[in-house]
């Protein structure tokens, strides 16, 4: 890998996203909305609850760690999608990058979306609603790089199906994602699911990361085998959307359709 | 010296054969044109130089290095131009053309890029949307784009089409006063036949995915008898067909 290539690429982003109003929405204004939205809802909630619970720091910790999920996706599969859209696919791989450059670029400029939006949300949920992520101290690092490898592998999937189906499997790349949500228990524990959903439920990273985050609110301990499965899961998980993704590259190659996906 | 060295090269598409057992090499400095009706396995042949499409079978070099195992190296020298491929259209031609110099790891990008637009008269250019640009400057600067990394060979896939005769014509020209200050090596499609005419020193037709005959321009026009090379082509694509 030649990090010049990856550098290129990420400068790419840059010039793409500063001049592009609906990145700047996506970056900014909707995780915000997001925030704004779980934010009044868990203070109306923190007024009726009588359990005791902090209902605040589940649903708010919830929203702040869900985006990591989120912009780990988007930034992988948005950057591909407009490369197809702009015909530029074939322009890119004409050059010597490689596939790893090319993914390791979005991944990189993901990180840099994430940390904007990350510490402008934190100030926000701060200001607004006194919830300071970092209570969750130390386990917050294992809780985003776990959640940004699950949100990466998601990206990934979403682009090797494109790669598969064609635009028709556009609407997978932004929709992915929702699909995912109601199994990972984000904003409610997994035994709330019905039992068929909570085997699902546990076989999704994400879902150990939100179940390891009630629990360090309630506990303040993160239980180890919430961690460890995450991590595994996401090695599997990691591992089976590469070589897909490798093999759906390989294949439009041969079909010969690199410049005709959009 | 050859720079392109091609064996037996076989593309299907399901039950299609696309590019069937075709071999060439060709001469480092050297225009060569890859004519062919529609369909003959021009782009397809091309693409798979570039690695973007794999073939069946057959091997594919690039100064005696494989395409397939040392794509990195053979792709650092070599470059490619297609008005059908397009450039990012909202930056800025200057963003567009830094971004590939340095995939490329140009040194002084800046200052090859002010020497390209200088060149191709696209300077006034380099602050503009591309999404702005009218087709023949786009030609332009996508002609600029493929001269970035200095290449050693310059694959063009009907750089011309869609331009008017005056904007061909000049593109043209500039392209060719490029390749004899650098001794570049072209290999060129087109269907404009006056272009190959004056542009190629070698002329290789394909059709239905095989090569049917290889010659320059001069010798093929005498030895089919022809007024000129659009004859030629009219005559060795009416033949496949009846075929």
């Amino acid at each position: 890998m030649r990090w010049h290539r990856i550098k290129a690429l990420v400068i790419r982003q840059i010039y793409l996203n500063k001049k592009s109003f609906p990145r700047i929405m996506d970056l900014l204004f909707w995780p915000m909305m997001a925030l704004f939205l779980w934010g009044f809802i868990s203070m109306f909630l923190a007024q009726t609850d009588s359990s005791g619970l902090n209902i605040i720091t589940i649903l708010l910790g919830a929203v702040l760690l869900w985006h990591v999920v989120q912009e780990g996706q988007h930034s992988v599969a948005i950057a591909f999608l407009e490369d197809v859209w702009q015909k530029n696919l074939l322009n890119i791989f004409v050059t010597p990058v490689t596939l790893a450059e090319y993914i390791s670029s979005t991944v990189i400029f993901g990180l840099l979306r994430l940390a904007v939006a990350g510490i402008v949300m934190t100030i926000v949920a701060w200001v607004f609603y006194s919830f300071n992520i970092f209570t969750f101290g130390f386990f917050l690092v294992p809780f985003v790089v776990n959640l940004l490898f699950f949100g990466w592998a998601l990206g990934i999937f979403a682009i090797s199906i494109i790669l598969r189906y064609g635009s028709a499997a556009n609407s997978f790349a932004w929709g992915l994602i929702f699909i995912i949500q109601p199994f990972t228990a984000v904003f409610y524990p997994v035994s709330i699911l019905p039992k068929a959903m909570q085997y699902v439920a546990y076989a999704l990273p994400s879902t150990h990361v939100f179940e390891g985050m009630r629990a360090v609110i309630a506990t303040g301990a993160l239980p180890m085998h919430n961690l460890i499965l995450a991590i595994l899961l996401n090695i599997i998980y990691f591992a089976l959307v590469m070589t897909f993704f490798t093999k759906m590259f390989a294949r439009i190659k041969r079909k010969g359709l690199l410049l005709k996906l959009d | 010296m050859n720079v392109i060295e091609v064996k037996n090269l076989v593309k299907k598409f399901d039950k299609v054969n696309a590019v069937n057992g075709i071999s060439f090499s060709i001469e480092e400095g050297k225009i060569t044109g890859l004519l062919g009706p529609n369909g003959a396995g021009k782009t397809t042949t091309i693409q798979m130089l570039l690695d973007i499409v794999t073939p069946t079978s057959g091997e594919i070099e690039f100064f005696g290095m494989s395409v397939k195992k040392d794509r990195e190296k053979v792709l650092s020298k070599i470059n490619f131009s297609s008005p059908y491929v397009a450039l990012p259209y909202n930056l800025k031609v200057w963003e567009n053309l830094m971004t590939f110099a340095r995939l490329y790891n140009v040194k002084n990008p800046m200052k090859k890029i002010e020497e390209l637009a200088k060149f191709f008269d696209i300077k006034d250019l380099l602050p503009k949307m591309t999404s702005a640009l009218s087709t023949g400057q786009l030609t332009r600067v996508n002609l600029a784009k493929a001269l970035l990394n200095d290449p050693k060979v310059l694959l063009l896939d009907e750089p011309t089409a869609s331009l008017d005769p005056d904007i061909a014509d000049k593109s043209i020209k500039l392209l060719k006063k490029f390749q004899k200050e650098r001794n570049l090596t072209i290999l060129y499609t087109s269907h404009n036949m006056q272009e190959i005419e004056t542009l190629c020193d070698r002329v290789i037709f394909i059709n239905h995915g095989k090569i049917v005959d290889d010659a320059s321009p001069k010798e093929l026009i005498k030895k089919y008898g022809r007024k000129d090379l659009n004859e030629v082509f009219l005559h060795i694509a009416r033949k496949g067909d009846k075929k």
